[in-house]
């Protein structure tokens, strides 16, 4: 299935589930990604991201369940037939063929003829901005050039959904930051469906409409990134999105932004300690040491703090508006 | 000022190597630290020379020496009973001019070729097998080491089993006259350019499958994902990416079978009941008739021919990246 520019697609989970022998790497997930929308897919290490990626690919057999693209069950059908391109972590060119052979392999497999797919090549390219580099060998490239070919190599199949798999972790940092403005662009101008596996918080925020934690073989939320991060749902969720505290009190688990707590105010209170603190530009981040909170966190305004600063180890009263605490599923 | 100016220049070098605590006191100044320093300096220089000298005392004696003998040799006049030291090139005008020497060479390039393009299909296949086919580890060493097996006995012995199995009244020809298959025995089985070519793929199939198996397993698994992704269907797949990917195995390969094959005599003369020859065998031969010289001769055009054979392998291939 091939579409055109601006034409994502759906793709839809249905209690989707991934076992290799006893152990279930992926859970009977249930997720439906709209069309055109930027999915990312977030989690630690092992949580099942990348499995459900390779199964939506066609790269891992589904165990059980059904997987939907567009509105067909695909669970059987080949990796080209899904209308789906994936771009590997490795970004997986190769490394006989020039940019151009391997941006044109796919149309080579088709059977289009070599002068015209090699000048659709040239073209997918230009878009990534690689048109000067045609000639080269992958080895011949750095990181970021390869990733970009990689790129034009899983968008000239003019796929419904376009699978991500850890694309932005091989990259240094400048170079990280670039190529997430790139793809916002790309998918702003293409219009496809983006599914995008990663393992940082930032990235997925950054990039997502649709943010999915996963842990454990689950979905433990699902929703935009804004959502996520005022109201998680869960504990794992809070934790792994960062700039939360997770605070056991008497009716149950409490989630409070670090930015929202206060040195010396707020409804609820509770004495600390300073362990550590860094300087951030625009803020102070301070590690307390607290009870009933195994790492606590608070970010306060650079000019505030230095009002009244505190050392390591002084003792400082903090506090937070009841508004500010959202209860966390156990 | 010209006397100070030639001491000069060693001075800043030797004084340097003088720890500055030892005062070198009068006499030891201008001999011991210098004596030292240059010492140091042409230990330094020679080290290398002496860390590849065994490597190169190796080659030169059992490499560069016996072939300087043979080209020396080639050159020799001989009779029916001594070898006559000389420079002609007689040895090599009745080889060049002689149509037995074309007919052997075309015949040996014949069995090289043919050896040659049967092992390239079944190492490829049995090296592909082994390495995408074969999911656990432990079952692709198993494998691998079977096919090994064979190389437990000497090469004369599995040339010689395949003779009770393919001779006239082998046990190929009774199973099938009993099968009712055929009704006479075939004749072509045994002593003929069939087995002489058996007994050479048989020898040499695992020199291509182990380069070539090399090659596939440094083959990324993501690219064949990513050729899939990309629409390339069992056997695009093999001919677009594993193919190309594993030149440099089947190169190495190809150079030990061809090698192998082109300098073989005793395959030749044991299958062929002597009805076949190679140019091996030619050399064999003449030197069973002390006809040192042109062996040598022979040895010496083989030697070319079988190096430009590399060569003209190593243009197609870059095996750099394997090494």
């Amino acid at each position: 299935m091939t579409t055109g520019p601006g034409a994502g697609t759906t793709v839809e989970l249905v209690k989707l589930t991934k076992a290799y022998g006893a152990t279930v790497a992926v859970n009977a997930i249930d997720l439906r990604i709209a069309a055109g929308s930027y999915c990312c897919l977030l989690g630690p290490s092992g949580c099942g991201k990348t499995s459900t990626l390779r199964m939506i690919a066609g790269h891992e057999d589904v165990s059980t369940g059904d997987l939907l693209i567009g509105d067909r069950v695909v669970n059987d059908e080949p990796p080209a037939a899904r209308g789906t391109a994936m771009m590997f972590q490795s970004y997986a060119l190769f490394p006989h063929l020039d940019c151009v052979d391997n941006v044109a392999f796919s149309l080579k497999m088709k059977g289009v003829p070599v002068e015209e797919r090699r000048r659709k090549a040239r073209e997918m390219l230009d878009l990534v901005d690689m048109g000067k580099y045609a000639a080269r060998l992958p080895a011949q490239l750095s990181g970021g050039q390869q990733q970009r070919v990689a790129l034009a190599r899983a968008l000239i199949t003019r796929p419904g959904v376009l699978l991500l798999d850890e694309p932005l972790s091989a990259l240094d940092p400048f170079l990280r930051d670039r190529m997430r403005e790139e793809l916002k662009r790309l998918h702003r101008e293409l219009g496809i469906t983006f599914i995008h596996v990663t393992h940082s918080q930032t990235e997925a925020m950054a990039l997502a409409d649709l943010v999915v934690v996963m842990n454990q073989g689950r979905i433990e939320q699902a929703g935009p990134p804004r959502e996520l991060f005022n109201r998680p749902h869960t504990a794992f969720v809070a934790r792994f999105i960062g700039g939360h505290n997770v605070i056991r009190s008497a009716d149950g688990l409490r989630a409070v932004r670090a930015d929202r707590v206060q040195l010396g105010g707020g409804d609820l209170r509770t004495d600390g300690t300073v362990r550590a603190l860094e300087y951030h530009g625009t803020s102070v981040h301070l590690s307390l040491d607290v009870a009933g909170a195994d790492d606590f966190a608070v970010i306060v305004d650079e000019a505030r703090f230095y009002d009244a600063p505190l050392a390591i180890g002084a003792p400082v009263q903090i506090g937070w508006n009841h508004a500010d605490a959202h209860p966390l599923a156990s | 000022m010209t006397a100070t100016a030639t001491h000069a220049p060693p001075d800043p070098a030797v004084s340097g190597l003088v720890p500055s605590g030892q005062a070198p006191t009068g006499h030891t100044r201008t001999t011991k630290p210098g004596g030292g320093a240059v010492r140091a300096r042409r230990w330094r220089r020679l080290a290398p020379y002496l860390q590849a000298a065994p490597l190169t005392v190796t080659l030169v004696l059992f490499l560069l020496i016996p072939i300087l003998t043979i080209l020396v040799v080639s050159f020799w006049d001989y009779d029916s009973v001594r070898v006559i030291p000389d420079f002609v090139l007689t040895n090599y005008t009745e080889l060049l001019t002689s149509p037995v020497t074309w007919k052997t060479y075309l015949n040996t390039l014949k069995f090289a070729g043919l050896t040659w393009a049967i092992t390239l299909v079944i190492g490829f296949t049995v090296a592909y097998f082994l390495a995408f086919h074969v999911q656990s580890t432990v079952w692709q060493m198993v494998l691998f080491l079977v096919c090994t097996i064979p190389f437990w006995t000497s090469n004369i012995i599995r040339m010689i089993s395949w003779i009770p199995f393919l001779g006239r009244n082998g046990l190929l020809n009774s199973t099938l006259i009993a099968a009712g298959v055929i009704d006479q025995p075939l004749e072509f089985l045994l002593f003929s350019d069939f087995s002489v070519v058996l007994a050479y793929v048989h020898l040499n199939a695992l020199f291509m499958v182990v380069p070539i198996f090399n090659s596939m397993m440094r083959i990324d698994r993501a690219l064949v994902e990513a050729a899939r992704d990309a629409g390339a269907k069992g056997w695009q797949v093999v001919w677009n990416v594993i193919l190309p990917l594993s030149k440099p195995g089947i190169a190495i390969g190809s150079i030990f079978v061809v090698t192998l094959v082109m300098g073989d005599f005793i395959t030749v003369r044991l299958m062929s009941g002597g009805q076949s020859a190679s140019i091996g065998l030619m050399i064999a031969n003449e030197i069973s008739l002390l006809q040192y010289p042109a062996a040598a001769a022979n040895a010496v055009i083989l030697l070319a021919v079988v190096l430009l054979m590399v060569a003209a392998m190593l243009r197609v291939v870059d095996i750099r990246k394997e090494l």
